[in-house]
Parts: C-alpha cells; structure tokens; sequence
C-alpha cells in the first residue's frame, strides 16, 4: 500500500472527489479563466516583443551626441580623467569631442554591452538621371553589427563594407533601380564619394529606414561629411533594453554628451504599449477576482453540505485548524488543477491563433512567446487565489459547533 | 478515585445564557464512571441526555460544575486541549451519520489515528485492519462507506470509536436506527470489546432489551439522575 498523506490533504482529496459535478464545473470554471489570463499574456508579451524588435531594428538603446548648449569642463572619477568638453564654433556636422576616450570610459561600464561610433549626415544618392535624398551611416561595421544587426536583415549580397563598399535598403534600391554590384554615387554639399559599389541590399523591417538608410564605412562617411577624425554620435547596446532611460540619465552627466535612450525617442510608442499593458493587466485582474469568487461560493456551499461530516471529524479529534486547512487544501488544489488545464487551453488557443490569424503576405502577425515563467506564474497565482478563496468558507468550517452539526 | 474513567461534579447546563429565554436543562449532575463499566443512560426524550452526553464527550462544556475525564480537570482547558483530549481518551458513536461517506470503511476507521498523527503507516493500517476483521467487515474495506448497510455502518463506526483505543466510548442512541437483528449485532459487539479490552462504554438507548444488557443503567429524568434504587420510571 502507498503511503498515507497527512490526514488533511486525504480529507481534501476524498472530498474533492464525492464532489463530483460540483468539483468538476468549478475546474472548469478555473480553467477558463486561466486560459484566458495565460492566452491573453502571451499575445501581449509577443506583441511587445515583436514592436520593440522593429523600433529596434535600426536604432541603438542608447545614443550620445554632442550636447546643444554651452559645455563647461567635467571631472570623471576622481582625478584620473578629465574630459574637456568647450564648445565648438558652429558648423555643418559636429562631432563630439575626444570621442576615443569616451568609448573608453563607456566600454568598462558595467551596464554598457556594445559601443560603436558612426559619423552620420545628410547626402543625395545619384544615379544616372535618380537622385534621393538619404542619411548615411558610416559604421565600424565590427562594433557596429553587435548593435544593429545589418547583417541578419540582409536579404541580397552581403555586408561587406570596404572603403568603396555601401549597404542600401529595399526600398531605395527599388526607387533607383539598382541591384548588388552596380554602382551609386553619394554628393554631400560640394563633396562627392566617386562611385561606391553596392555589395548588400537590408531589410530591417521599417519601410522609413529601408528608404532612408545607406551604411558606408567610417571613414568613407567621415571624408564625405568633412568629419575627417570624428564622429556625431556613440551608439551603445546596454544589457536591459527597458532600463535604458534610467542608464542614459546617468550617462549624460557622466560624458558630458547628450545621451538619448530609445524609450525616450519612442514614447509615443511607450506609452502605446503602456496603456495596452494596464487594460489589459485590468481584464486579468478581474478574470482572477471571478475566478475567486467561483471557488469561494462553491466552497461556501460544500462546507454547509458537509457540515455533519465536519462534526464527526470534530468529535473524532480534528482540531479547528485541522479542519481549516482541509477547505484550504481544497482552495489550493482547485486552483492549481485549475492552472494546469487553463494553461494547456490557453496555450493550445494561442497556437491556433498563431496558426490562423497571419498577415496579408502569410508571416506570422505575432511572434509565439510561451515562456515556461508564465506557466509557473500562472500555477502559482492560481493556486494563492485558490487559497485566499477559501479563506472565508474554511474559517467557517473550523467555526462550526460540533454539537450544532452532529444534531443537524 | 484515579481508576474513574469519568467522574462529573454539579454539573449544570444552560442554553441561552443570559437571553431572556435561558433554561437550565441539567440540574447538577453528579456521576462516576469507572473503569470497564459498561452503563446504559435511559430517559424520556428531551430529558438531556444527549446534552450530558456532549459534554461528557468534551463537545460541550458544562455552564458549571467540574468535569474529570481519566483524573484530568477538563474546566481549564482550551478547545485545542480539549480536542487533543477528546480525540485520544474518548470514541464516539451517533445516532445519525454513522460514517464520513467521502471515506472508504478502512479510511473511516483510520481517520482518528490520521487525525492524532505520528502513528507508523503499517500500524495504523493494521489496527483498522484488525478492528474489521474482527467485526468481519474485511471484504469491505475499500468500499466507499455509504455502499455499506446500515448495520455495518453502525459496526465500522464503533470500529473507528475504538481505533484509538479510548478509556472510554460515548454512544448516543447507537442502535436507534437499526432493525432489531443489526441493533442486537451491534450491541454484542460492543460488549464483547467491552469484556475484552475492559474499554468503558456509556450508551444512550431507549431500548429496555439493550438496557438490560447493560452491567449498570443510569436514569435521567428532568436533568437529574435518578438515584440508584428508585422505582424506575416508566417510559
Ligand atoms: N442548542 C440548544 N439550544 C436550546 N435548547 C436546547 C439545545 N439543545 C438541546 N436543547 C434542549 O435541551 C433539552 C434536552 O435535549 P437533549 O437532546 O439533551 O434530550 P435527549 O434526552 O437527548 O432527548 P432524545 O431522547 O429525544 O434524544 C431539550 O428540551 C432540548 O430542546
Ligand atoms: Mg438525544
């Protein structure tokens, strides 16, 4: 014979089990209620994710450029360093000053994972008769690829980028006609590239910088821009994406740059997903307080049906707080029964959905997220409210005069 | 003195206390209870008995008046000590619901050794196991408890009174619902555990037959025992 659990989860069990219809609606009810929780999660985890991927795509978690107002001197750590930013008399590009110290300094910062330089500016691509105007991006294209991953969103050629190299996006290529291996020319004020061979076409998902967007080499941009030596800005990849505004706060003082995080040139987006999280997090939380009430008017009823048994149990030697953690039990395993079932529907709902819902070219609307963490939320949050449900009925339980329910 | 399996001292019970409606149902109720007797408690319905009974059992507690159960003093105790106490020295056995039918039989005699905790597995399972043999209830051990008769349910739950080996059993009108043949079964049963384990049992019955069969049979009339000698009152 198996062992014997403690005498209060036995109680619960068998009680669960003569409960039968009642035991099996509430399950169900539970389960219903989860799998709308754990669907409804899911589908906004990967709608986030999928947005903050694109706004991503091209742009770095946190940008420096030179700050607009007047810089006064700034000490760093002490006496070690000290980076003297005076302001420059005004001209086309600027570049930010002593830049090579300052990736330095942003390279051992813990929160800093990737940092990269880029001269960028405005220019006209020319071709034979087309001409549009485009933002070029001269790269360190080592550094630069651990920020924006070009070369994962390369749909032709490759991302080679020596000196005559540069990199176009999908819809600039469409609108002058050109493909890899022919040649464009890029004209910035009086200056001029001579001819650079196109070796890569990009799509990074966002129809702006696929129009917009050309990358060349550092120093191509550099020359074109009249930068020779400097940079605009310093990207930077940061460990976590959503601390990046807390981290560029604390940066700017720090270099003395302006230091811009993508939440802040994104906050009409932030405060899209913001009010999607908190209506949603609003339907959740009232699933879960029905999903409560279910399981604590069932629980009501069961301890009025069972009130004899309780007498018996009572007379029997089972101490109130016994009896209280017999209705508890039950609140528990309801809940957490009712997770793992909630949690298959949901999940299950959530492949179909993905199966069938797709945009007009067949892709994938939103990317399936299944974190095992949200299954262990769920089990975990159902099986506190199942508890907390069962508060209320099970101290009416452990209440009862045994004398009252054995003369019932 | 220390050999009374109950003893109960000017005990008086109220219902209502205080309210406008209070009635006194128990008069001052002096008894003893030794060691293996094994006693009827007669009387006209709505004389107290039960009443006395419950709190006897410690499911009550007496408006005044002392209550010793095996020598302990039970006035101070609180309802956990009283619980604890009431669960190792004392077995119950009711009129109506016999058994817990979420239980099988086996699982209902258990369910006091369950209760009380720290008994091995294996002799918790042989204790129930031997008390239904015994009663020659075995084939029916895994059967849920509402498939048994109502005899056999009244067998299994004196089973389950005596799975703790109590000092005493309190039985409220055990036979009460049985035929005759089930009611005489029952009876014989508990005196044989009676002569063998010398368990003290108290049984309320309005039956003369199951009084007679009893070693001693106390009277309460109007929430007072009648003293022993007196011309039995007729019910
Ligand atoms: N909780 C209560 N509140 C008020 N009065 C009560 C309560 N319980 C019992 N009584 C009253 O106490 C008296 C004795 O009841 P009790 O059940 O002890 O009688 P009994 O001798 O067991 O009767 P019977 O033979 O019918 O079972 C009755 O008049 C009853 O109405
Ligand atoms: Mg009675």
């Amino acid at each position: 014979m198996n062992r014997w659990l403690p005498f209060e989860w036995i109680a619960a069990l068998r009680f669960l089990r003569e409960g039968r219809m009642q035991t099996l609606f509430i399950i169900s009810g539970v389960s219903v209620g989860i799998a709308v929780i754990v669907f409804m999660s899911a589908l906004l985890t990967g709608l986030q994710a999928n947005l903050t991927k694109r706004v991503l795509s091209a742009q770095a978690h946190i940008t420096l450029q030179p700050r607009d107002e007047v810089a006064r001197p700034l000490r760093l750590g002490g006496k070690d360093l000290e980076l003297a930013i005076v302001q420059m008399p005004l001209q086309r590009v600027r570049s930010i000053d002593q830049w090579q110290a300052l990736m330095r300094v942003l390279q051992d910062d813990p929160a800093v994972v990737a940092v990269s330089p880029v001269a960028a500016g405005s220019a006209l691509a020319v071709r034979g008769d087309a001409t549009r105007a485009v933002s070029i991006v001269g790269i360190e294209p080592d550094s630069y690829f651990r920020i924006v991953r070009l070369p994962d969103n390369i749909v032709a050629g490759t991302v080679r980028l020596s000196s005559r190299d540069i990199v176009i996006g999908t819809e600039l290529a469409r609108y002058l006609g050109i493909g890899v291996g022919d040649r464009l020319t890029l004209t910035a004020g009086a200056r001029t590239s001579g001819a650079l061979t196109v070796t890569g076409i990009f799509d990074l998902g966002n129809r702006q910088v696929n129009e917009r967007y050309v990358y060349v080499p550092l120093r191509t941009a550099q020359s074109l821009l009249d930068l020779i030596g400097g940079v605009t800005s310093i990207e930077l990849t940061i460990a976590d994406v959503y601390a990046a505004e807390t981290v560029a706060r604390r940066l700017q003082p720090m270099t003395g740059a302006a230091a811009y995080s993508w939440i802040a040139t994104n906050a009409q987006f932030f405060s899209a997903v913001q009010a999607q999280s908190l209506s949603s997090g609003v339907i959740r939380l009232f699933v879960a307080l029905s999903v409560a009430l279910g399981i604590a008017s069932v629980l009501v009823v069961s301890v009025i049906q069972r009130s004899k048994d309780i007498g018996i149990l009572r007379a029997m030697g089972t101490s109130r707080g016994q009896t209280l953690r017999i209705f508890l039990i039950q609140g528990a395993l309801i809940g957490l029964i009712g997770a793992v079932v909630g949690s298959a529907l949901g999940a299950g709902g959530l492949l179909v959905f993905h199966d069938h819902v797709r945009q007009a070219d067949g892709s994938e609307l939103i990317p399936l997220v299944l974190e095992r963490s949200l299954f262990v939320a769920a089990a975990l949050l159902a099986t506190l409210t199942g508890v907390l449900a069962a508060m209320a009925p099970a101290l009416r339980a452990s209440r009862l005069d045994p004398v009252v329910a054995i003369r019932g | 003195m220390a050999d009374d399996v109950l003893r109960l001292e000017k005990v008086r019970k109220s219902y209502n206390v205080g309210r406008p409606n209070e009635t006194e149902i128990l008069h001052g109720i002096d008894l003893t209870l030794g060691r293996g007797e094994f006693a009827a408690l007669i009387g006209p319905s709505g004389s107290g008995k039960s009443t006395l009974l419950n709190i006897m059992g410690l499911l009550d507690r007496p408006t005044s008046g002392n209550l010793f159960i095996e020598g302990h003093e039970t006035g101070s105790l609180d309802d956990r000590d009283l619980t604890r106490l009431r669960g190792r020295s004392i077995g119950f056995v009711f009129q109506h619901h016999l058994l817990i039918t979420a239980f099988t039989a086996l699982e209902n005699v258990m369910m006091p050794l369950l209760v009380e905790r720290g008994f091995p597995d294996a002799t918790m399972k042989k204790r129930a196991l031997d008390l239904l043999v015994a009663l020659g209830l075995e084939q029916w051990q895994n059967h849920p408890a509402n498939a048994l008769s109502g005899g056999q349910q009244q067998r299994v739950a004196v089973a389950r009174a005596l799975a703790m080996e109590p000092a005493l059993v309190l039985a409220d009108e055990p036979t009460g619902n049985l035929d005759t043949k089930s009611a005489e079964g029952v009876f014989e049963m508990m005196r044989e555990v009676n002569r063998k384990s010398g368990t003290s049992f108290l049984i309320v019955t309005h039956s003369l037959e199951i009084a007679r069969g009893c070693d001693r049979t106390i009277e309460l009339v109007d929430g007072q025992i009648v003293p022993a000698g007196a011309v039995p009152a007729a019910d």
